[in-house]
């Protein structure tokens, strides 16, 4: 474990970056620091791999004195990434990954084979190989600065804003192939994101610090969300902190209604019976099970469904999976008001009303407050 | 008569093809002096540059140097170091390494302090070795300049290597030096157009080095 101990960082010209900010980063798992711009997350980050020596306080890495090792020692051990990759441009792709293990010793031929495997590993197609930096985009560069700095396997990771500099939807990609690597390999990461949306989607735990240095709160991103240690946090979470919590309750409690479903070769009496339902519309689906689309009772002919004039029914949610979020979402994007569940093949599970969604968010929220257990600023609470 | 007629009758006199006062005796030794003085100019501006580069001080003490040693003249100091020195290699290489040391130093300083700074920053972060950040990351980035300023080092040490013969050494110059005692212009324009073929050749064997050796991944700046 990483435990940031009191530590104060105050460089040359007077500046206090980070003021007595005490952390205890559990293993296996991902850190995010977040705040907004010069609060000191790069400092604290730059400060674990002693690329930045604290003034005051100490880094304990299992309990020793980060200061005991060697300092290039104690970089091998853990991988860093920044923000627009830092790759080296005279090396091809596989050189890059390789450098590190070239650096501890390993012959050619081992640490390439090692950077192909990484390759595969952060999804970089295996032609990148011989390629130079410059012939990569910038996302792509991103993953080679991912897979370089994983190339050592070290337990360790930091990595500082590695996904900002590239658009929205590449960025999803890498969150997710972030959260992909960490649960296949493990590591304990220390992420920096000034992005409350990638802190909140990729945290286990996340430590909103302010301006200043200081430590605001350190708590699971859900408990962030529900309890705000004060108007700063909550400030910093924004406007639509009560939506983006609903990320973290499942839609498996939904009630999803069955009735008003209907196949595309339903007879008249089918029809007939599932207009009587409690929904004023039905949901039609293929013969695969797979909806297609929305409409009024009264305007389907058994036989001749007309699959261009129904009602189209958007993207659905995977019942059970996906979360309340998403279900709510369906629902206020859905023409009917109503949001399709579907099962993990794709197949029509039922339908759910935005009031029946309200009524599970209200529910959720009525037991997620039985339980509030916000670590404050300045406690220590260790999580395993 | 021409120029061209000059040359094209100082090259088709076989007398000038052998002998100790033959064009590949002098071009030999005019060669011999450049490469001298090069190497005497890359052993220092090189090193030099590369680490007050690497650490990003110094700039202004070089610049300060650099302007100085512009500022001399080249001919003005073979004079004194000939005086002081007496006859000799000594005093001739003296002026032709203050020629040269400049346009490496100053281009080598700044070749390296350019690089971008994220790759340097990724490269400590990874436990590399000061000086491998500064000869494996830093170096290769900053070699297309630094070829840049060697080369126009070399083209100035070749031109200039004539003033050897000013103080009875060899070397193209001694055409020129001699042509213009002797009156014989057709031995001036001769050795002038040879100095120029060198400086040619020069160039040409820097831009074929420069290609040899930076990698294909650095996007050339010059
Ligand atoms: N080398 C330095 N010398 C002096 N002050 C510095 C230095 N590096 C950072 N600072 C200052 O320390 C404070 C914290 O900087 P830091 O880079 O850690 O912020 P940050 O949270 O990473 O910000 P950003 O989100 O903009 O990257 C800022 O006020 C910054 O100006
Ligand atoms: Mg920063």
């Amino acid at each position: 474990m990483i435990r940031i101990d009191s530590v104060t960082k105050r460089y040359p010209d007077g500046t206090v970056a980070v003021d007595r900010l005490s952390l205890d980063i559990p293993d296996r798992s991902i850190t995010v620091l977040v705040g907004p711009s010069g609060c000191g997350k790069t400092t604290t980050l730059r400060m674990i791999n002693r690329m930045v020596e604290p003034s005051e306080g100490a880094i304990l890495i299992d309990g020793v004195d980060s200061r005991q090792q060697p300092v290039n020692t104690l970089r091998r051990g853990m991988g860093y990434v920044i923000q627009n990759a830092g790759l080296f441009q005279h090396r091809t792709i596989v050189d890059n990954i390789a450098t590190v293990p070239r650096m501890l010793g390993w012959s050619k031929d081992k640490a390439r084979a090692r950077a192909r495997e990484l390759m595969e590993r952060v999804g970089l197609d295996a032609s990148f190989a011989k390629r130079y930096p410059y012939q990569l985009s910038g996302g792509q560069q991103q993953r080679v600065g991912v897979a370089r700095a994983l190339a050592a396997d070290p337990p360790v990771l930091l990595m500082d804003e590695p996904f900002s500099a590239v658009d929205p939807v590449v960025r999803k990609g890498l969150q997710d192939e972030l959260l992909r690597i960490q649960a296949e390999l493990g590591k304990t990461i220390v992420f920096v994101t000034h992005d409350i949306d990638e802190a909140v989607k990729l945290g286990t735990m996340v430590a909103v610090l302010r301006t200043g240095g200081r430590l605001a709160q350190f708590a699971p991103p859900a408990e962030l969300l529900s309890d705000p240690a004060d108007a700063f946090v909550e400030d910093f979470l924004g406007a639509d902190r009560g939506i983006r919590r609903l990320s973290f309750f499942s839609s498996a409690g939904l009630e999803l209604l069955t009735a008003p479903v209907v196949a595309i070769d339903a007879t008249a009496e089918q029809i007939a019976a599932r207009g009587a339902a409690e929904s004023p519309y039905v949901l039609v689906t293929g013969l695969d099970g797979r909806p297609l689309g929305w409409s009024e009772p009264d305007r389907l002919t058994a036989g001749q469904i007309d699959v261009g004039r129904l009602l189209a029914c958007g993207r659905p949610f995977v019942a059970g999976q996906d979360s309340l979020r998403a279900a709510l979402d369906c629902a206020v994007l859905s023409p009917t008001g109503w949001a399709v569940a579907v099962d993990h093949e794709g197949r029509a599970a039922g339908v759910v009303s935005q009031d029946s969604i309200a009524e599970a968010i209200r529910g959720a929220h009525a037991a997620g407050r039985e339980e509030p257990k916000t670590i404050k600023a300045g406690a220590r609470k260790v999580i395993r | 008569m021409n120029v061209l007629n000059f040359v094209s009758a100082f090259f088709s006199d076989s007398a000038h093809w052998h002998g100790y006062d033959g064009i590949p005796t002098r071009l030999w030794e005019h060669v011999q002096y450049s490469l001298e003085a090069l190497a005497l100019a890359a052993a220092i501006g090189l090193p030099v540059g590369l680490v007050t580069g690497h650490y990003g001080r110094g700039g202004n003490v070089l610049s300060l140097f650099a302007t100085a040693a512009r500022a001399l003249p080249t001919f003005g100091l073979l004079v004194v170091t000939t005086i002081v020195l007496g006859f000799g290699m000594l005093p001739v290489m003296i002026p032709l390494v203050i020629l040269a040391v400049p346009p490496i130093l100053v281009t080598t300083y700044e070749a390296v302090r350019s690089v971008d700074p994220s790759p340097v920053d990724a490269a400590r972060g990874m436990g590399m070795r000061e000086a491998d950040v500064l000869l494996r990351v830093e170096l290769p980035v900053a070699l297309p300049l630094i070829f840049g300023g060697l080369r126009s080092a070399a083209i100035q040490i070749v031109s200039t290597a004539t003033i050897a013969a000013y103080v009875s050494l060899g070397g193209l110059g001694r055409y020129i030096v001699d042509g213009l005692y002797q009156h014989d212009y057709e031995k001036v324009v001769g050795g002038a157009a040879l100095v120029a073929g060198l400086a040619l050749v020069t160039l040409a064997l820097f831009w074929a080095a420069a290609k040899a050796a930076v990698s294909p991944g650095v996007r050339r700046s010059t």
